[in-house]
């Protein structure tokens, strides 16, 4: 089975094809994302994963890189 | 409280539904596909829940009484209640000159219309509905509740009161309105076509790739998007639609549609919409 890494970047890629990112690059810095894809990336989080995401998290700094996507979807699944 | 009627649930009416809501308006949104309906009102709730990511200083505290603003279900019959309507259908004067037809056995003699089209004549489409002078034209752009200005149109029959009234409703709800007059793509897409037209070009012919082409614009030019991402932003066939109303407004060749743009349109290839256009989105 993929891992929830593998499965975000794959969702990532999909959006900028033949851009290389590391897990610890910032999608947002480097001027990979806008506004309108960090909403598309909570929904997919959403449905994806079967979590809910909550006023508090909505945070762009829980989905800057791919490994505190990855921590943040743990997270919520534990709790 | 104003109502405002909103005709068309697209991509450009559910986010114009969505900023009067949220500007304590109510909304009257009317579509006559009920599947259209029920997607605009899937995006605006998670437009208005997911926020807050886009700016912190934009709240979603009030979301469930904001949906109340909404009227999803209506007919219309309803447009009788309303102070101000919002037609944002497709870019086609036939479909444009039918849904008038039925409209005008409704609205009310005070009520002023505001056409949001980025390229159809405001003058040729207020001749077809009753009482000119209470027509504009309200260019909004996408995504609607991020963008802070509006191009207006006056039309030819266009009154004064109109004006300040429509400019009065758009600063009422945040966007600063930038008057022009009245020809066939205004000044934005008469522009701005032009270059995402010529964009599609330098890609069908290999001088460069869709990346290349707009890392030109973002990365030379300063601009926050390149064309193709526009183009894909905007739905590529809307961009050929306005391209086909500038050809045949102007009768010159520069408006002649790529015919990579008409392709991508026959293989369902329209841009953020459909998930798949110059880019990939999911």
């Amino acid at each position: 089975m993929e891992s929830i890494k593998d499965r975000v970047r794959a969702f990532i890629q999909k959006f900028y094809r033949g851009k290389n990112f590391t897990d610890e690059d910032d999608i947002f810095a480097l001027g990979f994302a806008n506004s309108l894809f960090s909403m598309q990336l909570v929904m997919f989080l959403e449905s994806e994963f079967s979590i809910c995401i909550e006023n508090v998290d909505l945070d762009i700094n829980n989905f800057r890189t791919i490994n505190r996507i990855v921590s943040f979807v743990q997270e919520k699944k534990v709790g | 409280m104003k109502t405002i009627g909103v005709i068309g649930a697209g991509t450009m009416g559910r986010g114009v539904a969505q900023v009067f809501a949220e500007s304590g308006y109510k909304v009257v949104l009317i579509d006559v596909r009920q599947e259209t309906l029920e997607e605009a009102k899937s995006f605006i709730y998670n437009m208005l829940r997911l926020q807050p990511i886009i700016n912190k200083e934009l709240s979603n505290n009030n979301v469930d009484g904001i949906m109340k603003n909404i009227d999803f279900n209506c007919t219309y019959k309803e447009l009788e209640t309303c102070d101000y309507i919002i037609e944002n259908i497709p870019e086609n004067l036939t479909l444009k000159r039918e849904l008038y037809k039925e409209i005008n056995k409704f609205y009310r003699e005070d009520c002023l219309i505001a056409i949001n089209t980025s390229c159809l004549s405001i003058t040729q489409l207020s001749s077809f509905l009753r009482k000119q002078s209470n027509v504009m034209g309200v260019h909004f752009m996408n995504p609607v509740n991020l963008i802070k200005a509006v191009e207006l149109i006056r039309g030819y029959h266009t009154s004064k009161k109109t004006i300040k009234e429509i400019k009065a409703l758009m600063s009422s709800i945040g966007k600063e309105s930038i008057l022009v007059n009245d020809f066939p793509g205004f000044v934005s897409n008469r522009i701005s076509h032009i270059y995402i037209n010529e964009a599609a070009f330098v890609v069908q012919d290999r001088v460069a790739g869709v990346k290349e082409v707009d890392d030109i614009f973002k990365k030379c030019y300063g601009h926050k998007m390149g064309p193709l991402e526009t183009a894909d932003l905007i739905g590529i066939d809307t961009v050929v639609d306005s391209l086909e109303v500038l050809y045949t407004s102007y009768q010159d060749s520069k408006y002649k549609c790529c015919p990579l743009l008409k392709k991508m349109v026959y293989a369902g290839k329209l841009g953020r919409k459909t998930k798949e256009g110059f880019y990939s989105y999911i």
